[in-house]
């Protein structure tokens, strides 16, 4: 092939730059200059006139064209603006595409919201975050096993009745290993869940059970305190046998692939683009139900586009971020923060030869370490609070808030008792300087600053050198599973309304404790509060957990994750909550007063 | 012709071989675990889910079955999103992406023709002089700072009018492709322009446009047959690699304005570790690019009567 006029340059990939005008320029400026009077320069320009009314066409014309044939991909989105009253509809931006919507395998925040919106489980968190009925109109537990009895007017969105065989073949899709279901050790206090899910029994032997339509008898492994609030998490929503199977392993993939009984259905859903809930006609408390439509026709993790959005009168509600806070304030916007009910901590390795597995090393970071200073000072941010414990405010104790019942033990910074610990590690140690060590983070503009000011808090007041060790989030969690750190700045989200979600994060057999704390006495009282169903015992042994974590300075509280919002005016009824779908618009309304 | 064509397919065909075979090394040479999450999956649990996506077997028997499924155009499961097929994510999302891309490259070719040509007539004079600055502005700025500029205008474009002129974000609409094409296309054009600018410029000068002003020719004739259609050359050449980089290279844009794109999945996988979606993915743009640039090569030889074909 001849090839001559292929200059090589121009046809890699980074084409941008590297031309070599100028010397062409050089050499045609010696001989010859176009003379715009001439008749050919007028001609020219005429041509290009006209030329480029032709491509103004052209371009318009293309894109009509293609519009035709993306109104498959699309969402033809931003008709209604952020609200109306006429169709009852609000129109908000989503910030992922919702993986699936099929409780057995979701472990996403997205997909739990969705969830929450168009499934309902045996029981349901209400606007006040308490448990109400939900498909089970009554229910009784006690130490063996508990029984639900189904309402008789709750109904699939095709119309046939849920009963109780559609809680037992979700229960058993979720712990058979063919699933493979990340969150179907939720399961295990259902007796066999946890042998079937390691494939020692067929998923037949769970231990539950339909009795007739509406009755579902639930056997299991060990007492349980709070197994009414497992069954309102989306793990446990039913499923319709007949319809799962007549997917071929694409239920919840598509919205003619799912099957609903919530408050919402899904009618439209194009792929990262636009997913639309309309309110089930068929719920049975759909009277409660007051809006008719959740619109959501933009799907971006840019934060920017949505306050863009929000702006432009297009979507009711937008998540800030610290660049938008400045914004929204300047604007006169009205702010909303709540607490997501996350934990945010420091956390050791605590595997034998680590420096950090030295008790007293720990302490002397703890002593000097304030969580109001980074909160305040470096995160700054509303909704933010500086965390005393691993146990967040909002967990409930026996009457009141756990915080309340069992104030942890404040830790005041104390610089030369830190020195002074400090020194003990070092003779402990039998080392003269204590070695760099090593922080692992995410890499984000807010873990960023986090990790600067630790690196400068503990070489300021304890002369220790701290190695920043930034990675993306996958790889940080395979750091922490091999052991490749010595501090790692790591959170934890509740998955049920209990401190035991929290609780057991430090047993030695759990597997979130990827810096393999291991002490016997916290062992025994995770077990205690596994197993005990008296609310008082089982509240001392987490406040136990709480002081032993103190003590020992297995992890240095840092904050309690907040979020802060702009919600249109007109919005009312949103719920946000540590648990269940957040925010939740099952009970929102328009304000008519605000038409 | 036909013997060139297929030879140049052949070699598309070990090109894309290559490349699947690279991204699959590099995808488990990379550290971190594709299965990881926040909450820590029981060994139990764990195996389940190997066994699910086949990572349980020896590296070389999942290459293997990786090259098999290839070779029957089967990408697989995603990882994170369980219940779609690699090939339907491709299907849903390269239209929006390849719809975005065409736009752009029009817009970016139009008008990189037209002000490359506009540039090289006002040489050294004002319009040239600022045409030029603008030029350099839009291939300096990156993608992401037009892209939020782009929409902040509309915003503002918005609020002053009192109505949607154009919406700030979505898709599916004409209304809805106007800006981000334009925001996507805008350092190419530029680009385009310069090279527009110095191959008409060195056209202009050429002897046979000598010989066709000596002939009579009307002016207009001279600039549409003689200039326009050489000096267009060089920019059919990089049109190619341009078209790919652009349907490839439009993750900010989709994502600020919120686009469907595949530019966006392509990226998201590659953060989640998401094998087969990148392994996808990337199969399917490598292949896509050395089919441009084929296509590129043709289309060289029929246009260009100087280059024939072997």
């Amino acid at each position: 092939m001849k090839d001559s006029h292929r200059n090589s340059s121009f046809s890699g990939m980074p084409f941008f730059g590297n031309l070599e005008e100028p010397i062409m320029e050089s050499r045609v400026s010696d001989t010859q200059t176009v003379n715009s009077g001439d008749s050919l320069s007028r001609a020219a320009l005429r041509q290009i006139a006209l030329l480029a009314v032709a491509g103004v066409v052209g371009f318009v014309l293309l894109m009509g064209l293609l519009s035709r044939a993306s109104n498959l991909t699309g969402s033809g989105a931003g008709a209604l603006g952020a609200v109306d009253f006429k169709t009852k509809t609000i129109t908000i931006a989503l910030e992922e595409e919702p993986p699936q919507i099929d409780g057995t395998r979701a472990t996403d925040t997205v997909s739990f919201r969705i969830l929450g919106h168009v499934m309902e489980g045996l029981l349901r968190y209400d606007a006040s975050g308490h448990l109400a009925p939900a498909v089970a109109e009554r229910w009784e537990i006690n130490a063996g096993g508990a029984t639900f009895w189904l309402r008789e007017n709750a109904l699939w969105s095709d119309g046939k009745p849920v009963t109780a065989r559609d809680f037992v073949f979700a229960w058993q899709t979720v712990v058979d290993p063919a699933t493979a279901s990340e969150y179907a050790f939720i399961m295990y206090p259902i007796k066999n869940a946890e042998a079937i899910n390691n494939k020692k029994l067929p998923r037949a032997a769970l231990g539950v059970h339909a009795i007739g339509d509406r009755e579902l008898r639930v056997e299991f492994e060990r007492p349980i305190a709070f197994f009414d609030k497992l069954v309102a998490f989306g793990v446990y929503n039913p499923v319709r046998e007949d319809f799962y199977r007549s997917r071929q392993g694409r239920y919840g993939a598509d919205a003619t692939d799912t099957l609903y009984n919530g408050p919402f259905t899904i009618t439209r859903w194009v792929h990262g683009a636009h997913v639309r809930l309309e309110k089930n006609s068929r719920y049975w408390n759909r009277d409660a139900v007051r809006l008719d439509v959740i619109d959501m026709p933009y799907i971006t993790s840019d934060t920017g586009a949505v306050v863009n959005l929000y702006k432009s009168g297009a979507v009711a509600r937008a998540t800030l971020d610290k660049q938008q806070l400045g914004d929204a304030m300047r604007l006169g916007w009205n702010v909303g923060r709540y607490n997501d009910g996350s934990v945010f901590y420091l956390d050791f390795n605590f595997r034998p030869g680590r420096i950090t597995a030295n008790h007293n090393l720990r302490k002397a970071l703890q002593l000097v370490s304030d969580s109001g200073e980074l909160v305040n000072k470096v995160i700054a941010l509303p909704g933010y609070q500086p965390a005393v414990s691993l146990f967040p405010a909002w967990l409930k104790g026996v009457e009141k808030s756990f915080r309340q019942e069992y104030p942890p033990e404040v830790i005041t910074p104390d610089y030369n008792e830190a020195r002074r610990r400090l020194d003990l590690a070092k003779k402990e140690l039998g080392l003269e300087q204590i070695p760099p060590l090593v922080l692992l983070t995410d890499d984000s503009p807010l873990t960023n600053r986090q990790s600067e000011y630790f690196q400068d808090l503990f070489k300021r007041t304890l002369g220790l050198e701290i190695r920043i060790d930034k990675q993306i989030f996958k790889q940080r969690l395979a750091k922490m599973t091999s052991g490749d750190y010595d501090i790692v700045m790591a959170g934890w989200g509740p998955d049920f309304d209990d401190p035991l979600t929290f609780g057991d994060l430090f047993a030695s057999w759990n597997a979130n404790n990827r810096g393999r704390y291991n002490n016997p006495e916290l062992d025994r009282q995770v077990r205690v509060a596994q197993s005990s169903l008296d609310p008082k015992t089982r509240m001392d042994a987490f406040g136990k957990i709480q002081q032993i974590l103190i003590d020992d300075a297995v992890i240095l509280p840092s904050y309690e994750r907040g979020r802060v919002y702009v919600q249109d005016s007109r919005l009312k009824g949103v719920v946000y909550r540590a648990v269940g779908a957040d925010p939740d618009y099952t009970n929102a309304y328009l304000d008519e007063s605000r038409q | 012709m036909f013997a060139y064509t297929v030879k140049r397919l052949l070699q598309g065909i070990i090109t894309v071989w290559f490349i699947a075979t690279a991204t699959f090394v590099a995808m488990h040479a990379v550290p971190g675990d594709p299965l990881a999450n926040n909450r820590a999956a029981s060994e139990e649990i764990r195996k389940n889910l190997e066994e699910r996506y086949g990572l349980n077997r020896p590296v070389l028997e999942q290459y293997g079955v990786y090259m098999r499924n290839l070779s029957r155009g089967d990408f697989g499961i995603s990882f994170t999103q369980r219940n779609r097929r690699v090939n339907d994510i491709i299907l849903q999302h390269f239209p929006v992406s390849a719809t975005l891309g065409i736009l752009s490259i029009v817009f970016a070719a139009l008008g990189g023709i037209l002000w490359g040509s506009l540039t090289a007539l006002y040489r050294n004079r004002l319009p040239d002089v600022v045409i030029m600055f603008l030029v350099i502005l839009a291939i300096s700025v990156p993608s992401f700072v037009v892209a939020a500029i782009g929409q902040l205008g509309l915003v503002t474009l918005n609020s002053t009018f009192g109505f949607t002129v154009l919406p700030v974000a979505g898709w599916g609409t004409l209304s809805h492709m106007l800006a981000p094409s334009i925001v996507l296309g805008l350092g190419t054009m530029a680009f385009l322009t310069r090279l527009m600018r110095s191959s008409m410029l060195e056209i202009v000068n050429a002897d046979f446009i000598r010989t066709a002003r000596a002939k009579g020719l009307p002016p207009a004739r001279i600039f549409l047959r003689h200039e326009l259609r050489n000096a267009i050359l060089p920019v059919i050449t990089v049109l190619g690699p341009a078209i790919a980089a652009i349907t490839t290279g439009g993750f900010v844009v989709e994502l600020v304005f919120a686009i469907p794109g595949l530019g966006r999945f392509f990226v998201e996988a590659v953060q989640q570790l998401d094998y087969t979606v990148i392994m996808g993915t990337t199969v399917f743009y490598g292949a896509f690019l050395v089919f441009m640039v084929i296509v590129v090569d043709l289309v060289y030889g029929v246009i260009d009567p100087r280059v024939t074909l072997k």
